[in-house]
This record gives C-alpha cells, sequence and structure tokens, in this order.
C-alpha cells in the first residue's frame, strides 16, 4: 500500500537561522509581537510500504541519509496512508 | 608530472578556472573528470572545484555527495590522496562527510562577492606547506559559507590543528569585521584530521595572475608541484 510520508527538516537548536531572524525582524515591522521565528522545510514523499510502521522505517532511513544534515539539523515524521487529503 | 584531477558535477563552474590555474603551474598537469566517470588512480591530487552542483537543491553539495565521483573521492582520501574542495566543493565535501562540520547560509543573508584576507592556520596539508602564518587574500562569491558545527565538533576541530584558515583583517586579526559570513571563529576553511582533504570557501582559482587582482592563489596551487618535486615552483621560491 501507499504512504505519504511528511519529513519536517528543522535547524537544531544551536544552530543559527538567518532566515528565521530575518523573517522575525519582517513581521516585526508589521507590528507583530513576536518572540522568536524558526525556519524549517516540509519534504512530503509518496512510496509502497508493507505497513505504517516499515513505512516509518524507511521515512527515518531517507531523512538519516539525505533529507537532513545531522551536523545542522534534526527532523521529525509524520506517516500516514495515501488518500486523496493527503495528497 | 604531478597529475591532478579536477572533479565536474551537473552545475560545477569552476573546473575551467581550475585547470587554467593548474596550466600556469611548471611540473603540473591537470584533467577535468565528470562526475560520472571519475577515477584518480595515477592521480596525485583532486580537486573539487566551486559552482552550484544540483542546483543547490536540498542543500548545497547534498546530493553530490551520493555521486560515484564522491565515492571515488572517499576511496582517495581514505589512501591518503590529496583533495582541495572550493566553495561547493567544500559544502561538498562536508555534506559527504569528509570534512568536519556544515556550511550554512550567511549570518547577513546576503550573497557575498569580494575579496578577503585568510591567514594560514595549518601548513600539514598538501597546499600550504610553508605558508602558516601568511595572510592571502582571495575572493569568495557565496551565500551558504557560514561554517558551524556543533561545540565538541567545533572544540575537537580547534584542538587537533584542523582550522585551516581563517578570516582576518588587514593586521591579520580574526575580527568580527573581516568575517564575511559569521563562521565560528572567523573559520574559513579546514582539514581532516589526517591533513590531506582540505576545503575552503575562497576561490584561490581565480587569483593566479596579476591580471586577476591577485597572485595568491598561485602560493597555494603552486604548492602542488612542490608537494611531490619537494620544492615550491621557482616562480614563488
Amino acid at each position: 500500500m501507499r504512504f505519504v510520508a511528511r519529513v519536517l527538516v528543522r535547524p537544531k537548536a544551536e544552530v543559527r537561522d538567518p532566515q528565521g531572524e530575518a523573517v522575525l525582524a519582517a513581521l516585526r515591522s508589521l507590528g507583530h509581537d513576536v518572540a522568536e521565528v524558526r525556519t524549517g522545510k516540509e519534504i512530503v514523499v509518496t512510496f509502497e510500504a508493507r505497513d505504517e510502521n516499515a513505512a516509518r522505517e524507511t521515512a527515518d532511513r531517507m531523512g538519516d541519509q539525505l533529507l537532513a544534515n545531522p551536523v545542522i539539523e534534526s527532523y521529525a515524521v509524520e506517516v500516514e496512508r495515501e488518500t486523496a487529503r493527503a495528497r | 608530472m604531478t597529475r591532478v584531477a579536477i572533479l565536474r558535477y551537473p552545475g560545477t563552474w569552476s573546473e575551467r578556472d581550475f585547470a587554467h590555474a593548474l596550466s600556469l603551474i611548471p611540473g603540473v598537469e591537470s584533467e577535468v573528470q565528470w562526475h560520472e566517470d571519475t577515477n584518480l588512480r595515477g592521480f596525485d591530487a583532486a580537486i573539487v572545484p566551486g559552482g552550484f552542483s544540483y542546483g543547490d537543491y536540498l542543500r548545497a553539495g547534498a546530493i553530490a555527495k551520493l555521486s560515484p565521483g564522491t565515492k571515488e573521492l572517499r576511496r582517495f582520501a581514505s589512501e591518503g590522496g590529496a583533495i582541495l574542495g572550493s566553495c561547493n566543493g567544500f559544502q561538498i565535501l562536508c555534506e559527504a562527510g569528509l570534512l568536519p562540520g556544515a556550511l550554512i547560509r550567511n549570518a547577513d543573508l546576503a550573497y557575498r562577492s569580494d575579496w578577503v584576507r585568510i591567514r594560514v592556520e595549518s601548513d600539514r596539508t598538501p597546499f600550504t606547506n610553508g605558508l602558516r602564518g601568511a595572510v592571502l587574500r582571495m575572493p569568495i562569491g557565496n551565500g551558504e559559507g557560514c561554517w558551524v558545527a556543533d561545540p565538541e565538533t567545533n572544540a575537537r576541530v580547534e584542538a587537533a590543528g584542523q582550522v585551516a584558515f581563517r578570516y582576518v583583517d588587514e593586521r591579520g586579526v580574526a575580527t568580527a569585521a573581516a568575517n564575511p559570513n559569521g563562521s565560528l571563529g572567523n573559520i574559513a576553511g579546514v582539514t581532516n584530521e589526517t591533513g590531506n582533504v582540505l576545503g575552503l570557501m575562497p576561490h584561490p582559482e581565480r587569483c593566479v595572475e596579476a591580471l586577476l587582482g591577485g597572485t595568491d592563489g598561485y602560493r597555494m596551487l603552486g604548492n602542488l608541484a612542490g608537494a611531490r618535486h619537494g620544492t615550491a615552483p621557482a616562480l614563488y621560491r
């Protein structure tokens, strides 16, 4: 069956996020009282897997091997069966 | 003859500049190799030039690290081969785990195209023989040149003498103002533990002739001849 994995990649807490800082300044310029902004990216991967656990393991491997750089980033994975909505 | 291979990935753009620079060095011959056909057997050194390999998609160097050429670089490095990565080449070597740390977006978010001064901190590399303490003036052109590492890695790199270059001002002092991108410790380049792999953000290949505004790149690359023959090229002896 097909699964959709949402891999959320974020800069680690101790790594500076200049994009987040720029967005923070821009939001403040709009009058928003913002304390902090951190940016990241979402990578959506659709693939075949035996079951949800297998899909999660595969997505974790993708995160370790390529999607995140462990030196500067962490990632979280959300997995669900592919449906019209998830797509 | 010292034989140098110059790798070309899709999006690499400095390979011809490196080939030209190396053509000026007596006793050095070079060959540009497509990353899918890279074979470093019989070569003395490999260069990973700058550019935008794979369009910098995902992260700079992230996709190039999976290429057959990078696999060959790993083998070459493990056998003690000399490898130099500049700009995107530095990013690729970090992504591939051949060098410590990572390069992230410049602190001020700007693409920096400028001349910088870097102080040579280590002469334990085949490219910096006899240059320790020298201040070299070189061009940079990058948007993701900010070197970072976790505190443990950073401390290890500093303690082990793996810092190869630091950004400095005209007095040779590593000030915040002299740091073009926010790199930890003003670091412009690092080596691996054994010193045979070196990466830096500046472009030595773009300053090898007075016509280009400087010749300090030749002082570095000229070592490629010296490393093999035991002497510096006559021009800079």
